[in-house]
């Protein structure tokens, strides 16, 4: 397996992280100048190269997407990548602010430099890179992963069930991918997915509820570059709970660690020189994974949605993040001797679309898959005149555009969006489109509810939703990020235990305490319930940004946090 | 062929989840076990006799997917002879309106002491199962499962 002397840490793109000349890099993507050759210029080891993304949340298009400012680790992950953000995020990585890497990896100044940099990802960006790499490397040398949620998240891929997504993974040569919100699409069109699709759907740990049989391909083995690699699924752990049950009512998730490990051993019993965890577990539930299950060289991860310039190793297991919405690829190359990993370098490979030629076929592709939705998609509803952002521990603008809208299309009193990681921002000028509105809210179940909750309850759901991110052990952790609120304020802990992390509740509209036993109007969608009733979300938010025409929100002061 | 013999402690209602958001948060509260009632149960079964750490393997998920039926396999460590076999379980729940879950009795001739069964669990609480070994000596495990009323996505 990999020692640590081996652990080379390829500098993002070109290779130019230590030697300041990011600066430039940037000056030239603007000009012109730089080609996806900068890009993907790499120093190339062994045979084999992987290739990973992740979380692309269905992004066909280029898009803004800023990286969060609030991440917190708690337990054993506190201080750690992935939970640095801006200036300690910087300096960690040795990053220099202002340039390119800044832009892609941080929030900082993002308005401006999303100006300079430009928008990022695009399936046919992703194409070209993906394809060069395929030139340089030969064919039977390159294995392409996906680690999950590539089939849900904007308009397109609702409206066709992820087919359009199928067929863009299809034409990339895609080897294998795991899932999550994938399973928002129900038992049968999961099925049919994985029956037709011209790549794995791998999960070990899925089984048939009522015969606790495995219900997909646990593990498949490739031959690239001469070695024999196994790659191993594993499934969003906690989909039953975070995602709606009644979807797929027969299976039953889990982490089910010692399975886990009865693969790695059948696997290097059947001759895996390399074994490779395709994951949607989250980072930290990886990295304490990795320290609990033997045998694994790789942990492609996914989940969360971390962006890391360089791997994380746990004992001699490899930790790549590749960060989400097509923002990236992960290009691992390794060095297989003596039927073991002996080396390896890894380049997380910014999709920088100003400076990728798109590659043609998927561009056509693109366009065909787009266009019977052209006209909802282009259809320009109002302006951001604010940046409008959803990633964060807990609210974000574009959020809080989502909470005001049920507020007042739904006559509520307080307001609660789910903390959902994906979707895409908006800079301030920028038009909002009904695209943009379905890139944060396009799901299976977006009913928007309205419920009458006491004060205690609300506080109740608050404490639960916070412990299921703010846990100190990972696996019992679980979903997204903590439940944005509108029309009430509150003050969080993060270091109490579950019950007592809320305080301060607090009513905006009068500035009075929350009222533990009064009755309030709350609106709110994604339910995981079955049956809940009322408009869909995005019918809301529009008719409220078309009222609004100007969206002008600065980040909330309502959540204060404490503890960290 | 393993011989099985349980006692329910409760009769599962099979109604509507309420691990949901909402449904959860307005659910009435119930009157629950401690764990010093599960204590005071184990008391009456075998006084104060110690308990060592050990021989039972408790597999449970850390987060229950559903709380009206988390599953549950139990595994205790014997040869299952004439002269060393398991002749109890006991499974106690100490955050439930009545702690006792289940008890297996087993016999040499049940070939290995482990089985499996789904219980209902109202929140987050910790399952303590004890083996009584045909010795007299006692052996417990514990797990905490936590029953969450509701995630957000990802």
């Amino acid at each position: 397996m990999i020692s640590r002397r081996d652990f080379v840490i390829a500098a993002m793109a070109a290779g130019m992280l230590a030697s300041g000349a990011r600066g430039a890099f940037a000056q030239a993507a603007r000009a012109g100048k730089m080609t996806q050759d900068d890009i993907l210029r790499f120093d190339p080891v062994g045979t084999l190269t992987i290739l990973h993304t992740t979380d692309l949340h269905a992004q066909l298009e280029p898009i803004y997407f800023r990286e969060p400012s609030v991440n917190i680790g708690v337990g054993e992950a506190r201080g750690l990548p992935p939970h640095l953000v801006d200036e300690a995020f910087l300096a960690y990585y040795k990053i220099a602010a202002g340039g390119p890497d800044a832009y892609a990896l941080t929030s900082l100044d993002f308005d401006t430099l999303a100006g300079t940099y430009g928008r990022m990802g695009g399936a046919d960006r992703i194409a070209t890179l993906i394809k060069a790499i395929r030139a340089a490397r030969g064919e039977g040398n390159v294995l392409l992963l996906d680690g999950g949620d590539g089939l849900q998240g904007s308009w397109s891929s609702l409206q066709t069930k992820g087919e359009d997504m199928v067929r863009v993974f299809g034409a990339l040569g895609l080897d294998a991918m795991v899932g999550h919100w994938e399973f928002t699409y129900g038992t049968a069109r999961v099925q049919e997915i994985v029956e037709k699709a011209p790549f794995a759907f791998l999960a070990q740990n899925v089984r048939s509820m009522e015969w606790q049989e495995p219900v997909f391909e646990a593990r498949k083995m490739f031959e690239r570059g001469g070695s024999k690699i196994a790659v191993i699924g594993q499934a969003f752990p906690r989909t039953p709970i975070s995602n709606p049950r009644w979807m797929i009512p027969d299976w039953e998730f889990g982490l089910r660690e010692e399975d886990l490990q009865k693969q790695v051993d059948e696997a290097r019993a059947a001759g895996a020189e390399v074994v490779v965890l395709l994951s949607h577990n989250g980072f930290d539930v990886d990295r304490k994974l990795a320290g609990r299950v033997k045998g694994i060289d790789v942990i492609l991860t996914g989940h969360t949605h971390d962006a890391l310039p360089a791997p994380v190793m746990v004992g001699s297991t490899l930790l790549i993040a590749t960060g989400s919405h097509g923002k990236f690829i992960s290009r691992l190359d390794l060095d297989v001797r003596d039927g073991k990993v002996a080396g390896f370098r890894y380049g997380l490979l910014p999709v920088f679309s100003d400076a990728i030629a798109p590659d043609p076929e998927m561009a056509a592709l693109v366009k065909e898959l787009r266009a019977p939705y052209a006209a909802d998609l282009g259809r320009v509803v109002g302006q951001a005149g604010s940046l409008l952002y959803r990633r964060g521990n807990f609210n974000g603008t574009f959020d809080d555009m989502i909470c005001q809208a049920m507020l007042t299309e739904r006559d509520a009193e307080i307001a609660l969006s789910p903390g959902f990681r994906w979707g895409g921002t908006l800079r301030s000028g920028d038009p909002i489109t009904f695209e943009a509105i379905a890139n944060a809210t396009a799901i299976t179940y977006p009913a928007c509810y309205r419920n009458m909750m006491t004060g205690q309850q609300l506080k109740d759901v608050l404490e639960d939703v916070a412990d299921n991110i703010f846990n100190a052990d990972p696996y019992f952790q679980g979903g997204g990020d903590m439940v944005r609120v509108g029309g009430v304020g509150y003050a969080i802990d993060i270091g109490q235990p579950m019950g007592k992390r809320i305080s301060d509740l607090t009513y905006l509209k009068t500035g009075q305490p929350l009222d533990a036993s009064k009755t309030y109007a709350v609106a709110g969608w994604a339910s995981v319930n079955q049956g809940v009733e009322g408009p869909p979300i995005w019918e809301l938010v529009e008719r409220y940004v078309a009222a609004t025409r100007t969206v002008d929100i600065a980040p909330t002061a309502s959540v204060k946090v404490s503890g960290a | 062929m393993q011989l099985r013999s349980w006692t329910p402690s409760r009769r599962e209602t099979m109604g509507l989840g309420l691990t949901a958001l909402l449904a959860a948060a307005l659910a009435p509260r119930l009157v629950l076990a401690t764990e010093e009632a599960v204590a005071a149960e184990l008391k009456k079964l075998y006084g104060d006799k110690p308990m060592a750490d050990g021989k039972i393997k408790l597999d449970l998920p850390e987060i229950a997917e559903n709380g009206l039926v988390v599953p549950l396999n139990i595994d205790v460590e014997s040869p299952m002879t004439d002269g060393d076999y398991v002749k109890a379980v006991h499974v106690f729940a100490d955050g439930n309106p009545l702690p006792q879950v289940v008890t297996y009795r087993f016999t040499p001739q049940s070939g290995k002491a482990a089985a499996s069964v789904r219980m209902r669990l109202a929140q987050t609480q910790n399952v303590v199962a004890v083996a009584e070994m045909s010795n007299g000596a006692l052996y417990t495990a514990k797990a905490q499962v936590k029953v969450t009323i509701g995630g957000c996505g990802g």
